[in-house]
């Protein structure tokens, strides 16, 4: 972890309230796991006066030569729309990389090849492209389930299939892909594939869609990592204000996580 | 080389600038991003007796030039601090002053008693006035419980005592001299304003506590003023705190008669601002021919 200055390469809006980001942090890139964050200060003034915390999205570069990160972001706010304005050459502090990250399949029963399926509910695509891209690395068999609201809003269709053939879309309305909620996408899809895998489950979305996911990966005694947003002041651990509650005590969502395994939680 | 270091009570920091309760944790977890040799001195993270899980979430809220926060106290307890906390801390070669708070006297008794043994603790604060815990009242919103609990613990322990302020009273001074009457060695002021934030859209609170304590550099006038009160009202030293994010502020505090000062939200923003703020005040003294940073303490110029 370190506290770099960083340079903006790029910053583009990619569709509707969303934008890519890439920043060139050796340091950061060389270091990252997916699913860890970076915590930016999008302003030198005091406002906004915290920073605020993204998911590393892509490293971008090969070998030695990977020295660029990049963050896909959703204005929501006074944070992000200060970011979106930035220009390309400029730079600002991003602390990083922060958190856990996912764990990726470990060594798995004889005769059982473990499968990763990730699901992904809104800007919960994120950290998830990174994912995919060192899941497909390691060669394990990977299925990507997107879901969002309308057509309009669906993330990195294309950037997931770069990695797999099996990316499936489900829209609330049915504008586009299967009709209604990523869940039933799930149970549809654990229907019509075979199960002889040993199953780990990654998602990253909004919570009501995280605990759904949960209970059905409870039902089937499937491993599922849950990637958890909590309001962040500092991103290391000094504040206690990212707390989730787990079977064990409170944990910190920045630093114990924000990737978590979802029996361990108090939904 | 200008002289930069300062007593409080028995302790004698190399500079003026310390980490404040709450916002630097126990220092590891600051160990990668500041030298924290560096530091004036570090203020943990306030400890009970017995662990305390904190309040409801959501904790911290952004509001305009500052946060508010409803940590609620949340920590391991005494036990813990001591096998899992302090061995590090005993390391750093900084001093380090542990804040404590109890439900009633007879716990920052015990808390002070235990303390009073251990070696590498050069001093305690004394947290009365978390405006996070909800109690029958806070110690520090009453003069003469202020008066009680610090007599307790100076009864039984030699260590520097610096007793620290809520600035949600009308006369923070009467509280500073209740605090100074029995016998601490230093005051600290202050700690966060109790305020709230709704949002509209739903009409709820933005904290799970639905209070909480206001910090960062919205309130610095405030906090200066109450400084600049309580330090010609009382002879023991006054530590600063409130909003404090550069050396200018730093320095600002100093010159209304504060001692040293405290560093909290901007932790969280820069998490090596203890050196950057201990360069600055460098400079400052550099820049002016003060040769002592004895000399800034209190010199304010009230002639206009
Ligand atoms: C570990 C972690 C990783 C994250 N990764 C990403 C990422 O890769 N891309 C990304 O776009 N965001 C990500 N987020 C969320 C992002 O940090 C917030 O959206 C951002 O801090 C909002 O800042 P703001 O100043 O724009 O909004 P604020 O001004 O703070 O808030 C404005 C409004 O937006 C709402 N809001 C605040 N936070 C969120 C949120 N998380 N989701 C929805 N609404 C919110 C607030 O309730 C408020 O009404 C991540 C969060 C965490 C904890
Ligand atoms: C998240 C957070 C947690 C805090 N926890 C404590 C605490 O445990 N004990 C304490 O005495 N003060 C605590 N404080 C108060 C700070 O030490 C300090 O008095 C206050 O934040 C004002 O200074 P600032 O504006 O520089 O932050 C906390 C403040 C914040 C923001
Ligand atoms: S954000 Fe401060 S402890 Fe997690």
């Amino acid at each position: 972890m370190k506290d770099i200055k960083a340079k903006i390469l790029s910053n583009e809006k990619t569709r509707y309230v969303y934008y890519k980001m890439v920043l060139d942090a050796p340091y950061i890139a060389r270091s990252a796991k997916p699913g860890q964050f970076v915590e930016i200060k999008c302003s030198d003034s005091f406002e906004p006066l915290l920073r605020r915390p993204f998911s590393i999205h892509r490293v971008k570069g090969k070998g030695s030569r990977v020295k660029e990160i990049e963050i896909l972001y959703e204005v929501v706010g006074k944070g992000t729309d200060v970011l979106s304005k930035k220009q390309k050459g400029e730079s600002f502090d991003i602390l990083g990389p922060l958190g856990n990250g996912f764990v990726l399949p470990r060594a798995h029963a004889p005769n059982l090849e473990p499968r990763a399926i990730i699901i992904s509910g809104g800007i919960g695509a994120a950290p998830l492209v990174f994912l995919a891209e060192e899941l497909t690395k390691k060669k394990i068999k990977t299925i990507v389930l997107i879901g969002a609201k309308t057509k309009k809003l669906i993330l990195c269709e294309k950037d997931f299939k770069k990695f797999t053939s099996e990316v499936y879309v489900s829209t609330d309305d049915g504008t586009y892909g299967c009709k209604g909620f990523v869940s039933k996408l799930f149970h549809n899809i654990l229907k019509t594939t075979e199960s002889n895998f040993e199953t780990v489950v990654y998602v990253c979305g909004p919570h009501g869609m995280l605990k759904c996911i949960a209970q059905i990966c409870e039902e089937r005694n499937f491993e599922c990592q849950v990637s958890l947003e909590e309001n962040m002041a500092c991103g290391i651990g000094a504040c206690l204000g990212c707390v989730v509650k787990t079977k064990t005590g409170n944990k910190l969502a920045c630093k114990d996580g924000p990737v978590f395994d979802s029996k361990e939680i108090i939904w | 080389m200008t002289g930069l270091g300062v007593k409080i009570g028995k302790i004698s920091l190399k500079n003026p600038v310390m980490a404040a309760s709450g916002t630097f944790g126990y220092a590891k977890e600051f160990e990668k991003l500041v030298n924290l040799k560096h530091i004036g001195g570090i203020i943990t993270k306030t400890i009970t007796l017995n662990p305390r899980a904190g309040n409801p979430m959501p904790r911290i809220c952004e509001t305009a030039a500052g946060m508010l926060n409803a940590i609620g106290l949340q920590n391991e307890g005494f036990d813990n601090f001591i096998k899992e906390k302090l061995p590090y801390l005993s390391k750093i070669g900084t001093p380090v002053i542990v804040s404590i708070s109890g439900n009633n006297i007879d716990e920052f008794f015990i808390l002070a008693k235990r303390l009073d043994k251990i070696k590498s603790i050069s001093g305690i604060e004394l947290n009365i006035s978390c405006p996070n815990i909800k109690c029958e009242g806070l110690v520090a919103h009453d003069a003469k419980e202020t008066y009680e609990v610090v007599k307790a613990v100076r009864k039984i322990t030699g260590k520097t005592i610096i007793t620290k302020l809520s600035p949600n009273v009308t006369d923070i001074v009467k509280i500073a001299k209740a605090a100074e009457n029995a016998g601490s060695d230093a005051v600290s002021l202050v700690n966060t304003f109790l305020g709230m934030a709704i949002d509209i859209e739903t009409r709820k609170p933005k904290l799970g506590n639905i209070t909480g304590g206001l910090s960062g550099p919205c309130i610095k006038p405030i906090a200066l003023r109450m400084v600049y009160d309580v330090s010609r009202n009382i002879d023991i030293p006054v530590i600063g705190i409130g909003g404090i994010m550069s050396a200018s502020d730093a320095v600002e505090f100093m010159i209304a008669g504060a001692s040293t000062i405290q560093i909290g939200t901007a932790n969280f923003i820069e998490p090596d601002v203890c050196g950057k703020i201990i360069k600055g005040i460098e400079e400052y003294l550099r820049k002016h021919k003060i040769e002592n940073i004895e000399e800034l303490i209190g010199s304010f110029n009230d002639k206009r």
